[in-house]
């Protein structure tokens, strides 16, 4: 038996009872998709993460990958994998036909994302960056540059990565310094990118970078920055991999976790010039990018919530197996009885199924978005999207970080110990809150942009929503305890964009004062809420006498344990977002 | 040639099987279900010879109620051209599947049946040789290599004692064992395309076959748990105990 197996229940539930997948399907056209369908596609893809990438997981962790002469040389038995996850066709699962994919809806693909995560994150970064160089691709490459590159990047025949960071351009990537200068029918590019994800490796017969520079008649600042296709080998006449582009890995990061997934220093022309292909147009590099960055950012956060399944699938194995205490009888019984243990596997268990909620509905409306009926309908699911995006990627890697140290808690002094391998779990998500945008980058975007720029709209239309289910709560017998701890959740939410709404102009350092605060805040609040929803939906199938009653029963339990366990936690971030800048800013830069 | 190959719905080999409370079943409600592993061996082996060009058709059976069709598509994105279901309330024993698939035979005609050697829910190893003699065709059972050699079939089968190689005729049932290959995963595209390949649905009547049980589930227990073991101190203490204890020597 494989240590990580696809809980696809719970996907499935979420999918069925919280998504409606079959219902959106149908009402957006999609007639070849249904729960039969994705419930096979999610067990042949449990299979493959169980039995073929999740073996690597530690392969990779022991071996990370090694500088060689010519390339960078990847983790033993990592070429094999992608082999077979190529040739199984799931890099071309939500990609357009045109391309060769298969157009299944964005959330069937981040369902089946979470496979690849939990089984092997460091792995699984390299399609996930593959699929993001498709989107830049797709929504701002020219025909030729589409038709030059995507058929192979949606086959998984090459692979795809993202080179923004500088040595001095990190979270501010208004400093870039690489420069691209024309030369004819395309440009060369010099310069150093740092932190490239997958940068280099040996899986595919090519690599396609997708780069940030400036060039030369470019304005200062994020407005002078253009994007560019730079491929490690350029293509022939009949657009296969020819000659080796300028453009190298010169060393890796030694890092302290995601050994797996070689992160490159980047260098491009240091002979006559990387030569590289305009994508969109001048000076408006950033702007493609952010076309890319919902769906970037969300897919961090889904690894919070794969990075801590897995976690927790070893930490509930061990707290079975692990005799600690003895019975009058004298028979030993294992950890999983002892109270505060069932605290910890619990705080694990319902913060991952509020966390696979919250990915899975944010990932559904993206989907919404594509296949509105009207403009009105099309702004108003977009509007959540933009919402839900930081709260995903902050909240999700923020709980990623107690949920993988609760797994190595559970293990006691063995979760210390690298054999063990909990220990792999939580150095690998520590990476989650930083990259794709930290967690204190994606709480100014959520009080900035996403609350402050549209006067708090955004959130009242979900405080509205979450009011609702409130409601339906109170008139549901078993569940007015639930409905109680939201409600007073929701009024600390309400209370925090009170505040943010009605200071943030007279103090301007409240708002990046308060921002993690009132992140975390609405992340507690979001899955509370959807754990609440999945209780009503649990609790009527029961009345029902549908679906798996052990299932439902704990699905109720959880939610509850939510309720009374977590939700609270809003009251405390609520007290600090209240106290404001005061304290924080109130330090002289040398008193520290 | 034409081949039908059979697939069963089981629990899936990684769940942890448990008996029902009254004893009278093991329990499959809201339980994971998945293609028994020997045949999925059948289906890939039959997909290995369609792709080496030396089949033309392959069918995939299976007989149980409509749950079942869910490993009959799984068959159907691994590479099989079409379904067939033979719909019953509930999983019929050995002998009246045999029945099943001789009638469903006899409208296919078929040149080769691959079989799994069992199911690894009821470890029976009985259908394939009831199905060889119920047609009267040649039998090759635990396969570990199928070739085809001038019209005939070359078959390496495991016994006690070693390989044994068979040469038979067609039309023939093979019942595969675990190495005659790995089976390959399903593609994404292809468990798509399954959804558009016929799969029909059969009844018994249909077919001529009555229902009827020749053998009752009279009780399920669960297997003694294992006693935990010692350690002896000595060669003599370890026969002692052999001899005393274990009564094996």
């Amino acid at each position: 038996m494989s240590d990580y197996v696809h809980p696809y229940r719970d996907t499935e539930f979420v999918l069925g009872e919280l998504v409606e997948l079959e219902r959106f399907c149908a009402e957006a056209g999609l007639h070849d998709v249904n729960g039969e369908l994705v419930s096979a596609i999610l067990a042949e893809a449990g299979r493959l993460g169980s039995e073929v990438l999740a073996p690597l997981n530690a392969v990779g962790d022991a071996q990370g990958a090694s500088l060689g002469e010519q390339h960078v040389e990847e983790t033993p038995g990592f070429a094999d994998a992608y082999r077979q996850f190529r040739e199984s066709g799931w890099t071309s699962l939500t990609a357009a036909e045109a391309w060769g994919g298969q157009n299944l809806p964005n959330v069937v693909g981040t369902a089946v994302n979470e496979i690849w995560h939990s089984a092997n994150m460091a792995f699984a970064l390299c399609p996930m960056l593959t699929q993001g160089a498709i989107e830049a691709i797709a929504h701002h490459g020219s025909a030729e540059l589409q038709a030059a590159y995507l058929p192979q990047l949606v086959s998984g025949e090459w692979t795809g990565t993202m080179n923004l960071t500088e040595p001095d351009a990190g979270s501010d990537l208004a400093a870039i310094k690489t420069k691209a200068v024309p030369n004819g029918d395309h440009y060369l590019i010099s310069g150093q990118k740092i932190f490239i994800t997958w940068g280099d490796h040996r899986m595919t017969d090519n690599v396609v970078h997708l780069v940030l520079a400036r060039l030369p008649d470019a304005p200062a600042g994020v407005k002078g920055i253009s994007l560019f296709i730079v491929p490690k080998y350029l293509l022939d006449a009949q657009g296969r991999p020819g000659a080796r582009n300028d453009v190298r890995c010169v060393s890796l990061e030694h890092k302290l976790g995601i050994h797996g997934s070689p992160t490159c220093v980047m260098s491009f022309g240091d002979k006559e010039g990387a030569v590289g292909y305009l994508v969109g147009e001048p000076h408006k590099g950033l702007a493609c990018m952010f076309t890319m960055m919902n769906h970037a950012r969300q897919s961090v956060g889904l690894q919070g919530l794969s990075i801590s399944e897995r976690a927790y699938q070893q930490a509930l194995q061990y707290a079975r197996e692990r005799l600690q205490g003895t019975r009058k009888d004298g028979s030993r019984f294992p950890i999983i009885e002892y109270p505060d243990v069932r605290r910890m596997l619990l705080t694990m268990k319902a913060s991952i199924e509020a966390m696979r909620a919250l990915a899975l509905v944010a990932a559904a409306e993206v989907d919404r978005v594509a296949h509105a009926q009207d403009p009105t309908a099309a702004a108003r699911h977009q509007g959540r999207v933009d919402l839900l995006t930081p709260i995903v990627k902050g909240w999700l890697t923020e709980m990623a970080q107690e949920v993988t140290s609760l797994g190595v808690q559970i293990h006691g002094g063995m979760g210390f110990i690298e054999e063990t391998g909990a220990a792999r779990h939580y150095r690998d998500a520590r990476i989650l809150t930083i990259y794709e945008g930290t967690t204190g980058i994606q709480a100014l975007d959520l009080v900035g942009r996403k609350t402050l720029s549209n006067k708090g709209e955004l959130l009242a239309d979900l405080l509205d929503e979450i009011g609702e289910t409130v409601t339906r709560l109170e008139s549901t017998g078993p569940l007015v305890a639930l409905g109680l701890a939201l409600s007073d959740a929701l009024e600390n939410g309400r209370e925090a964009r009170r505040l943010l709404l009605a200071n943030a102009e007279a103090d301007p350092a409240l708002a990046g004062s308060i921002s993690v605060n009132f992140l975390m805040l609405f992340g507690y609040l979001c899955g509370g809420w959807l754990l609440a929803r999945s209780a009503l939906r649990a609790q009527a199938l029961l009345e029902a006498g549908s679906g798996d009653p052990q299932f439902l029963e704990a699905k109720l339990v959880t939610a509850r344990f939510f309720g009374e366990q977590l939700l609270p936690r809003t009251q405390a971030l609520l007290a600090a977002i209240r106290a404001g800048s005061g304290s924080i800013m109130a330090l002289a830069d040398e008193q520290f | 040639m034409k081949i039908l190959v059979t697939v069963k719905r089981v629990i899936d080999y990684n769940v942890k099987v448990r008996v029902k409370a009254d004893q009278s079943d093991v329990d499959l409600a809201n339980v994971k279900m998945a293609m028994n592993p020997f045949c999925e061996i059948a289906v890939e082996a039959a997909v290995r010879l369609k792709e080496a060009g030396l089949a033309s058709e392959i069918v995939a059976v299976s007989v149980g109620p409509s749950a079942c069709q869910e490993q009959v598509r799984t068959a159907l994105a691994l590479g099989a051209d079409r379904g067939i279901q033979v719909d019953t309330a509930e999983q019929p024993e050995p002998l009246i599947v045999a029945k099943l698939l001789a009638a469903v035979v006899a409208a296919e005609k078929p040149d080769l049946v691959i079989l799994g050697k069992q199911a690894i829910d009821g470890d029976n190893n009985q259908t394939g040789q009831m199905l060889a003699a119920l047609l009267d065709w040649p039998q090759a059972t635990f396969a570990s290599a199928i070739a085809v050699e001038e019209g005939r079939l070359k078959v390496t089968r495991e016994i006690d004692g070693g390989l044994q190689t068979l040469s038979l005729a067609l039309p023939a049932i093979v019942t595969t064992d675990l190495r005659l290959n790995e089976p390959r995963y399903a593609s994404l595209p292809n468990i798509m395309k399954a959804k558009k390949k016929p799969l029909e649905v059969k009844s018994p009547a249909e077919l001529g076959v009555a229902l009827k049980a020749h053998t009752r589930l009279l009780k399920v227990e669960a297997p003694a748990e294992r006693q935990g073991g010692i350690k002896v101190a000595s060669v003599g203490e370890l026969v002692e105990k052999l001899k005393r204890e274990a009564k094996v020597i």
